[in-house]
């Protein structure tokens, strides 16, 4: 089986997965680790677009 | 005297058997650690997202490295890999992740294998922090 992932695609299970695992292993309580996964999540996925934007202006 | 013998326990290590086997069964099969420690929701999910992690790599034809003593990064990817626990196993048992690279998404793949090892090496110390009391 072949799985064909566009980047972002790819780069959204890979926020998905890692923030929840951050989230639940690097807090205490299940509020905070609610908090902090999402706050996980944003990073990932607004550096991936920042990082997106950055290389689109560069090529042009 | 009473209270000399509780300062004497305390400053005993308390060993248990689960500070031992929860990150051992967590490393085995991610999640596990926390299941065996009846932390259900963050066990499943840890599972979850290892397990969505590691096929969707190995689905984007990701490599998975066999023990190594060569190039540092084929080490360093060993290492990660094996994280992975019994999928790790199954994987080199299968031959799964030894076809040629031929796409570029099949590196993002690699990166997703070894990152979900990784994870799943995170969440196997979590459940050991919880065995010890140092963690809720």
């Amino acid at each position: 089986m072949t799985l064909n992932f566009s980047h972002f695609t790819a780069a959204l299970i890979f926020s998905i997965c890692a923030s929840t695992v951050f989230g639940i292993t690097q807090r205490d309580n299940t509020r905070q680790m609610i908090r902090y996964g999402l706050y996980c999540f944003a990073w990932f996925i607004g550096g991936v677009l920042l990082a997106g934007w950055f290389m689109w202006f560069l090529k042009r | 005297m009473a209270n000399e013998k509780t300062i004497a326990n305390a400053a005993v290590p308390q060993t248990s058997m689960m500070q031992v086997v929860a990150p051992l069964a967590g490393w085995l099969i991610p999640g596990a650690g926390h299941l065996i420690q009846k932390r259900w929701i963050r066990g499943i999910l840890i599972f979850l997202s290892v397990t969505i992690m590691f096929f969707s790599g190995l689905g984007m034809q990701g490599k998975v490295y066999g023990f190594n003593l060569g190039d540092l990064l084929d080490m360093l990817g060993f290492v990660g890999d094996f994280g992975n626990g019994l999928f790790y196993f199954i994987a080199r048992s299968m031959d799964w992740g030894q076809g040629a690279i031929f796409r570029a998404t099949a590196d993002y793949g690699t990166k997703f294998v070894v990152c979900a090892g990784l994870l799943n090496f995170i969440a196997a110390i979590d459940a050991h922090h919880i065995a010890i009391g140092k963690k809720q």
